[in-house]
């Protein structure tokens, strides 16, 4: 089956020529399959946000390719503009990208740019609503009466109402307290399910892309340190620390366990797997 | 892209004219501009353009970026050139439809254009060379006295570095709001003239709060840490003369002295 986005040997460097020059992707190539969610991992400066602007166009790789179901996104300027709808971007903080009257109509931004019916558009704005549990009153308030946990879901919505194929997130929940965290990625998780869409996430928490990532991409300085499942990459704990990122809780934990020499497997990295180690651990005494 | 705008025009260096007081650069331009406002004839001019010319090599700012500096304001040059060649009644040298060239307008236009370049060239020269905040505090020195009349110097030296250190944050911000707005689909680039300004409202919209937000968070700031404006305040840099700026001031007046004695003689 063809991977529903394809990056062939992509490399970006900023201000060529001058003496801020600085590569911040080199001779990246990996694959996303329909329907995965990938987890990217990467210290700060690592070419996380500059591999996801590629994604849905917003910058134009110097080298290399993106391609979207098997097509290059830059084969002309109409497939350009339908990568913006058909790869959704959530930024850092995209609560600041706010600016309409109402939340319906912030909502609404991205359906009208598609040129969609009003009926469709006002289909998508309550159903993306719906998804990211932003309440029916809030609909008709103004998105900076809101509070900053409601302002980053409607931001989202925004996003998901061009009901794109693939949703990139750019660290959703940071800023947010525990349990607007964990709602919020639960909507996500949610989702996903239910539309069968495949996300990307760059999350600088361990324990959340554990938690939900198939696959996780681990980048270090442009370049791609690690791609495999979570328990591949977290067996390498001891790289992972070198490049200046972590492991799960769980994971740090049975690192110990197994340290002090108990046999449970270092890599176990949801509190589920964890438990039932830990119940096999007892039985065997 | 929006990023590569040159702004506060600073190329840092350790030459003679950057080592030298922000007050007495500030002074010297003065000194410059008044010069160049006496000069009557080529000999004056030609001392004026000396005095640059050396004042540039010492600064070690290559030529390339003095005149890209002078690059926008070609059109204005052009136009008052124009304006004094046909527009100076004298002796007609040529003439066509409405237009006559006399020979006090080449005469005129030459020296304007003259002025003008020397004048902006300078001016440049001391952004190119003088740190924002040099710049600023120099201004705050220099305006001083007038905090006797209750003008608030200080206040005003205060936002203008706020808003000197405020430019790159709110291109940085920009950019990322428009890179948002575009992941939704919005585009700056076609459409007629009102679509295309009524694109900018997802841009400015969002870039106001966060100039507003971004006040009100540093007035916080300054007034967690007691500021209460210039009432003795003391500065982390010292302004301070040195010899340089001796040496620099004798060549300046050296200047003004020569072209004043220059020009009784309309040279």
């Amino acid at each position: 089956m063809t991977p529903i986005i394809e990056v062939r040997d992509l490399s970006h460097t900023y201000s060529r020529g001058t003496p801020f020059e600085h590569t911040a992707v080199k001779n990246m190539s990996f694959t996303v399959a329909s329907g995965e969610f990938l987890g990217i991992i990467g210290h700060t400066g690592s070419g996380k946000s500059t591999l996801m602007q590629h994604l849905n166009g917003l910058l134009k790789p110097e080298q290399g390719d993106i391609l979207l179901k098997g097509e290059s996104i830059w084969k002309d300027k109409q497939s350009t503009r339908q990568a913006r709808f058909r790869v959704g971007l959530v930024f850092q903080y995209p609560e600041y990208q706010l600016f309409e009257e109402t939340v319906y109509k912030d909502i609404a931004f991205g359906p009208k740019n598609m040129k969609l019916k009003e009926e469709e558009i006002r289909r998508r704005v309550y159903r993306a609503a719906h998804f990211v549990g932003l309440p029916e009153d809030v609909m008709e308030k103004s998105p900076f009466e809101l509070s900053g946990g409601q302002k980053r879901r409607v931001a989202i919505a925004g996003v998901i109402a061009m009901e794109p194929e693939v949703i990139i997130f750019d660290e959703p929940t940071a800023g947010l307290d525990p349990a607007g965290c964990q709602s919020l990625l639960d909507n996500i998780a949610q989702y996903r399910k239910e539309t069968g869409a495949t996300i990307l996430m760059v999350s600088h928490s361990m324990d959340d892309v554990a938690r939900l990532a198939d696959r996780l991409l681990v980048l270090n300085h442009g370049s791609i340190e690690m791609l495999g499942s979570p328990a591949e990459v977290f067996r390498q704990a001891k790289r992972l620390k070198e490049i200046g990122l972590s492991v799960p809780q769980v994971t740090e934990l049975f690192l110990r366990l197994k340290e002090l020499g108990l046999a449970v497997d270092a890599a176990t990295y949801t509190p589920e797997e964890a438990l039932s180690q830990l119940l096999r651990l007892k039985g065997g005494c | 892209m929006l990023k590569d705008i040159t702004l506060g025009q600073f190329f840092p260096g350790n030459s003679f004219v950057h080592r030298l007081d922000a007050r007495s650069k500030l002074l010297l331009l003065l000194l410059y501009i008044v010069s160049l406002f006496l000069c009557r004839g080529l000999l004056s001019y030609g001392l004026a353009l000396g005095y640059l010319a050396l004042a540039v090599s010492l600064s070690r700012i290559p030529l390339k970026s003095l005149f890209k500096g002078l690059k926008p304001l070609i059109f204005v040059i052009i136009f008052t050139a124009l304006i004094n060649m046909f527009y100076t009644p004298g002796k007609v040298l040529a003439e066509f439809w409405i237009l006559r060239i006399t020979e006090e307008g080449l005469h005129n236009a030459f020296f304007l254009v003259l002025r003008i370049v020397l004048l902006i060239s300078g001016s440049f020269l001391m952004t190119y060379t003088t740190s924002p905040i040099d710049l600023t505090d120099g201004l705050e020195s220099l305006l001083s006295p007038l905090k006797k009349l209750r003008f608030p110097v200080h206040e005003l030296a205060m936002m203008m570095s706020i808003a000197l250190r405020f430019i790159p944050t709110l291109i940085e911000e920009t950019d990322k709001i428009m890179s948002a707005q575009k992941a939704r689909g919005a585009d700056f680039e076609n459409g007629s003239l009102i679509q295309r300004a009524k694109a900018l409202i997802p841009i400015l919209v969002p870039l106001f709060i966060s100039a507003f937000r971004r006040a009100e968070e540093l007035a916080t700031a300054m007034e967690c840490r007691c500021y209460h404006g210039g009432e003795g305040r003391t500065k982390m840099k010292q302004l301070r003369y040195s010899s340089l700026d001796a040496v620099a001031a004798v060549a300046g007046i050296l200047l003004l002295a020569g072209i004043i004695v220059l020009r009784p003689f309309g040279l």
